[in-house]
């Protein structure tokens, strides 16, 4: 017998990136990188990019080591930003944080109707507020990548 | 007295009560997630008894004063209480005298306070041996060390079991080694190390030994004076006891050679500006207003674990390790790290490929709390190729169905990973 709050967590679409993550590799080619590290658990994941010179994305990737939640994650993330102008990728970030801990209203109309609606799947973490991080590891990391930062840290 | 456990003695019928034992933790009753809490997880606190709440309620009701200042009653009633705790944890370690026990803040803070102290009289070159198996607690105190001074650190192995490779440990001690610096039990793989032979090969080195025993004291126990090694580093609150108190016993030999660590009240002898002078230990180790009330909750502690029996209790854990390592042996996919010939009631595992914070998030909704992580012992974690373990330890409460629940709610792990 499996309780609500934890099906919402480990989500079927979940369950599928983390045990078969999109855009897990390291492409030769990446502009950006950084290491993010989550020191409570030991969780580690590199994020690739490669901007134009229009800081636009136009490869995402990662590799590492983590949790079902910190993997599909990233997966999902590297998936989503691909393509979107970095600032995009960003305010993206800004909204996919406030889902994840609860601070979303959800009414803002600022064109990431069809990615949140993606997203929404790692909103089930808000039941669990020491899983948060795990959601947000990928994120904070492409973030530090895209500013130039080696690393990026969860703490 | 002796504190020394015998694991081969058997427990006796109706010697042991676990069920008696569990109504004096109030938090054993608790339910989480609507289940009754199934506390594994001893190794990284210990749950307390009634008596060490008590006490310390007591304390601060109506025996609380600064120590070793006023003139007035109540500070007298205070000081003989602390130094009451400290005669206490002597005799629990059968340490000589009450002036080897230094009560400091934690584990942590021993290591820190023997790595400036003691550290400060190493130069450039000299060495200290450490185990792969140590605790961040006992490697990065040494590494500050060595940014300090210059010193260089040797790292002992263990085998694939997580056997202490005595062999390998007596070709790293050298004219240089100035501390050996093991633990006495894993936080993470339950391997007892073999401390006699420890200290045997450093003595005949003429090195001096420091346990980690944080895990050591609560489930092995110790007596420093037959162990005859030189500092036992541990900390309360895994032992039933509060937080914020950790004891480090030393040879007063070597306090007496010890400069001060921190530097404030308590520890001065005379102060000047021009010239300040110290205590004699354990006084001047013990800067500013000392845990007070803890170490009374310690001594209540070190009370009801006397009372149980040390060695009866070692021999519950025991018991329960073995039938955990079979219970646990059954349940497909799980692959337990550690192995060692001499464990203690630790056990870390991995479940299939499942990442130990999601097993860990999945069994609390049964109500079984284990540790997920890497236990601030990083180096190890990576000497076994994995990033993370779950872990289930055991204390004197723990139980066999205990055991069986937490088998049976790595079923509900499966059934989510498939």
């Amino acid at each position: 017998m499996i309780d609500d709050d934890l099906r919402d967590l480990y989500q079927e679409v979940i369950l599928d990136h983390g045990k078969n993550p999109r855009n897990f590799r390291h492409p030769e080619d990446a502009s950006h990188k950084a290491l993010g590290n989550n020191p409570l658990c030991g969780d580690r994941l590199t994020v690739y990019l490669r901007l134009d010179e229009n800081q636009n994305i136009r490869d995402a990737a990662f590799e590492g080591k983590g949790c079902a939640i910190s993997i599909a994650s990233a997966s999902m993330m590297t998936d989503m930003v691909k393509g979107k102008p970095l600032a995009e990728a960003q305010a993206l970030f800004e909204r996919f944080h406030r889902m994840c801990t609860g601070d979303d209203d959800g009414g803002v109309a600022d064109g990431f109707e069809d990615e949140l609606e993606k997203l929404k799947v790692m909103s089930g973490v808000r039941q669990f507020p020491m899983r948060v991080k795990c959601a947000t590891l990928a994120w904070h990391t492409m973030n530090a990548a895209a500013e130039g930062e080696d690393a990026a840290t969860t703490e | 007295m002796t504190n020394v456990v015998n694991l081969t003695e058997p427990i006796g019928a109706g010697a042991f009560d676990v069920e008696a034992i569990r109504r004096d933790f109030p938090a054993l009753s608790l339910e989480v997630n609507g289940k009754p809490l199934v506390f594994l997880d001893s190794a990284a606190s210990a749950q307390k008894p009634r008596a060490v709440i008590d006490a310390m309620t007591r304390a601060y009701e109506s025996q609380y004063a600064n120590v070793h200042r006023g003139t007035y009653h109540l500070s007298q009633v205070a000081t003989e209480n602390y130094e009451n705790a400290r005669a206490k944890v002597a005799q629990f370690m059968n340490a000589k005298s009450p002036d080897e026990i230094i009560f400091t803040h934690s584990a942590t803070a021993g290591f820190n306070l023997v790595a400036h102290s003691f550290g400060s009289m190493l130069e450039a070159g000299d060495e200290i041996i450490v185990s792969v198996m140590e605790h961040h607690a006992n490697i990065v105190p040494w590494q500050l060390l060595r940014d300090r001074t210059g010193i260089e650190i040797k790292v002992a192995p263990i085998d694939d079991a997580g056997n202490f490779l005595i062999g390998e440990f007596e070709k790293l001690l050298g004219p240089r080694t100035k501390l050996v610096a093991v633990t006495h039990v894993s936080n993470v793989l339950g391997t007892v190390t073999p401390v006699k032979e420890i200290v045997r090969l450093a003595h005949d080195n003429g090195t001096p030994v420091l346990f980690d025993g944080a895990q050591g004291i609560v489930h092995e126990g110790v007596d420093v004076q037959d162990l005859d090694c030189d500092f036992y580093v541990w900390t309360g609150h895994k032992l039933y006891g509060p937080t914020g108190i950790g004891v480090l016993w030393g040879k007063s030999e070597w306090l007496e050679k010890m400069p001060p660590f921190e530097g404030g009240g308590d520890m001065i002898s005379l102060v000047t500006f021009e010239k300040t002078t110290y205590r004699e230990p354990p006084a001047r180790f013990e800067a500013g207003t000392p845990p007070i009330v803890e170490a009374v909750g310690l001594g209540a502690a070190i009370d009801y674990v006397t009372a149980v029996g040390p060695d009866r209790i070692a021999a519950h854990e025991k018991e329960l390790l073995d039938y955990a390592m079979l219970r646990l042996a059954d349940v497909e996919g799980l692959r337990i790290l550690g192995r060692a010939q001499q464990k203690a009631g630790i056990v870390s595992f991995e479940f299939g490929d499942v990442h130990s914070h999601d097993v860990a998030t999945i069994i609390d909704s049964a109500g079984v709390a284990v540790r997920a992580g890497h236990h601030c012992a990083q180096p190890l974690m990576e000497r076994f190729g994995v990033t993370s373990t779950s872990r289930a330890s055991f204390g004197m409460y723990t139980t066999r169905a205990e055991v069986d629940a937490l088998a049976e709610a790595l079923e509900k792990v499966r059934e989510i990973f498939g």
